[in-house]
């Protein structure tokens, strides 16, 4: 199977975008994850709600909203242009903000449900043994979430991977700046280049399987010795 | 000391100590029913409640000033927790590790010889290796201990640290933990509604009821006390304090404090080192003459001290052996009138039955 540089290009526009989005998420989701797991403040609920939000809504919605705000009318595009930087609408830096948006539940999600199954117990332990909070979370915390991480990365990236929506609607279709593969696809078959839309369908389609599949079996062999006898 | 006036409100519970101070010195029980606060009374001592709010001084050391807490990993404490709470992503070793490495005197040259060292104390030497997750109940609360001495403690505390063992786990870690307060010298404040393990263990006892310290007494004191909770389970009873000696010749041994002695009946295999005896006030009786013609080994003269008052047709007795220690006796009311027994008086003790307690 022959790709063409346009159609390489926006694979690696693809990869990309997922990676530096999982790395984003995985950075703003564990903080988040964690208060969202353990705190009790009034706070928590309606955070939850704005951060599953994602989920239910049309992507257009959010691309929507994403465009008026950080498109040159907006305010976060109007300031930066004010600031002699360019807006955000139709290019790579707009669109991973959308893509982190978009796929945000996918990382905070099962970072919470980790974060909320350790034993409190534990914690006051470690706190007892010096460690401080820091410490508690790189050296307890952590180790002992790397089954809910493992998931974030995994369905953060993979998510992220088969976005559409949201990319159509803010960052339109620029080769090498927001024409990632579903982008490409839709624009092979409007073009009615079927052959072309097949190859890179069939590609999503195996990396998506494989991503999974692979998830599946790490999944298990990371989770078993950790799971309390 | 340990002193200082908490607070705290955890739902419907409120905690409220009432100003307190206790020695930092020997063991010292927090004994109360479950639901009497002792285990969020420990926490907080150990900083491990935000909401505490009050005062708290250890050997001088401010650690709660109203609402401002020491942070827990400054209080340098070894905490045993009810199920031990090893990190079950780490191996024994690792868990070991754990403590070492956030210990203040600890150097990475010193760090095998220190573990190798407590392992073999609490007796874990061969399970270094092994996942926690593997360990039997009384294993992991061995390791906790080690984790918990390798971190340099200057305060033990221990919540309840036996309740999840069978009966030989028990008595093995409570010999150990014994053993180990009286080799490091380190204040332990344990927790447990076992007035056994008071007895045991024990050098004084902080009694706590509705979340409040309802009195703070020697263990001698405690059971001087005839309506002590720490007698709720089987009424009265006295702790001597002594030590065993080599079988004699009638195949008893003897357990000697002073002038004091005692003969025990012990299966030969046994090699017990407890240094204290433990004997039912019910299971002792008084004469006015020296005893003859009875099979009852131990035959003590005591000197009556005080009379309890009359409960439910029974008087409690307290005596004093020849060598100062309190022996309990209850005997009934007619039995009391009829010798005519008042302080002062001496008898004839008649014990029928001692337990060891280690």
């Amino acid at each position: 199977m022959q790709l063409s540089p346009g159609e390489w290009q926006a694979i690696w526009l693809t990869a990309q975008l997922a990676g530096l989005t999982t790395l984003i998420l995985l950075l703003v989701g564990a903080p988040l994850g964690w208060w969202l797991a353990r705190s009790t403040s009034r706070w928590a609920n309606p955070v939850a709600a704005l951060v599953a939000l994602p989920l239910v809504l049309p992507p257009t919605v959010i691309g929507f909203y994403l465009l008026l705000l950080l498109g040159p009318q907006g305010a976060v595009g109007a300031t930066l242009q004010a600031l002699g930087l360019p807006h955000l609408a139709f290019n790579f830096w707009g669109i991973l903000i959308g893509s982190v948006i978009y796929s945000m539940p996918f990382a905070v999600q099962p970072l919470r449900e980790a974060f909320a199954a350790i034993d409190a117990r534990l914690l006051d332990a470690a706190a007892t043994l010096r460690a401080g909070p820091v410490d508690r979370f790189i050296h307890v915390v952590l180790p002992l979430s790397r089954g809910g991480i493992l998931t974030a990365v995994v369905i953060t990236f993979a998510h992220t991977v088969g976005e559409f929506g949201v990319i159509a609607m803010l960052g339109g279709n620029l080769a090498g700046e927001t024409r990632v593969v579903s982008i490409a696809i839709y624009d092979y078959t409007q073009g009615l280049n079927y052959d072309a839309a097949h190859r890179l369908s069939a590609i999503l389609v195996g990396f998506s399987f494989l991503t999974l599949l692979t998830f599946y079996a790490i999944n298990q062999r990371v989770l078993a010795p950790i799971k309390p006898n | 000391m340990i002193e200082g006036n908490l607070t705290l409100q955890q739902g419907s519970f409120t905690l409220q100590t009432g100003t307190f101070a206790v020695p930092a010195s020997g063991v010292t029980a927090l004994f109360g029913r479950s639901g009497s606060g002792k285990s969020t009374l420990l926490r907080a001592l150990a900083g491990l409640v935000a909401t505490t709010r009050g005062q708290l001084c250890f050997k001088g050391e401010r650690w709660q000033n109203d609402a401002w807490q020491l942070p827990t990993p400054q209080r340098d404490i070894g905490f045993m927790f009810q199920d031990a709470a090893l990190f079950p992503h780490l191996s024994v070793q690792g868990n070991l590790l754990f403590a070492w490495q956030r210990a203040p005197a600890a150097t990475r040259g010193a760090q095998e010889a220190a573990i190798a060292n407590v392992a073999q104390r609490v007796g874990i030497s061969d399970l270094l290796g092994q996942p926690s997750s593997t360990l039997s109940g009384g294993q992991r609360q061995r390791v906790a201990m080690a984790r918990a001495l390798l971190s340099q403690p200057r305060l033990l505390c221990m919540d309840e640290p036996l309740s999840a063992l069978d009966t030989p786990a028990r008595a093995e870690l409570l010999a150990l933990i014994d053993t180990l307060a009286q080799e490091t010298h380190l204040p332990v404040l344990y927790i447990t509604h076992a007035p056994l393990e008071v007895q045991r263990l024990a050098e004084r006892v902080i009694f706590l009821a509705d979340g409040r310290i309802q009195r703070i007494q020697s263990l001698a004191d405690a059971l001087a006390q005839v309506d002590s909770p720490l007698f709720a389970d089987e009424g009265p009873v006295s702790v001597l304090h002594g030590a065993l000696q080599a079988r004699d010749g009638d195949g008893l041994t003897p357990f000697v404090h002073y002038n004091l002695r005692l003969r025990l009946s012990l299966p030969a295999s046994a090699q017990p080192s407890a240094t204290r005896l433990r004997i039912k006030a019910r299971d002792v009786a008084l004469a006015t003459l020296p005893p003859q013609g009875l099979s009852v080994l131990n035959q003590l003269p005591v000197t009556v001290q005080a009379l309890q008052p009359e409960r439910e047709g029974r008087v409690v007795v307290v005596c004093q052996l020849i060598d100062g220690q309190p022996l309990l006796a209850e005997i009934t009311a007619y039995s009391c009138r009829t010798l005519d027994i008042a302080p002062g008086q001496h008898l004839w003790a008649l014990i029928k039955s001692v337990a060891l307690l280690d």
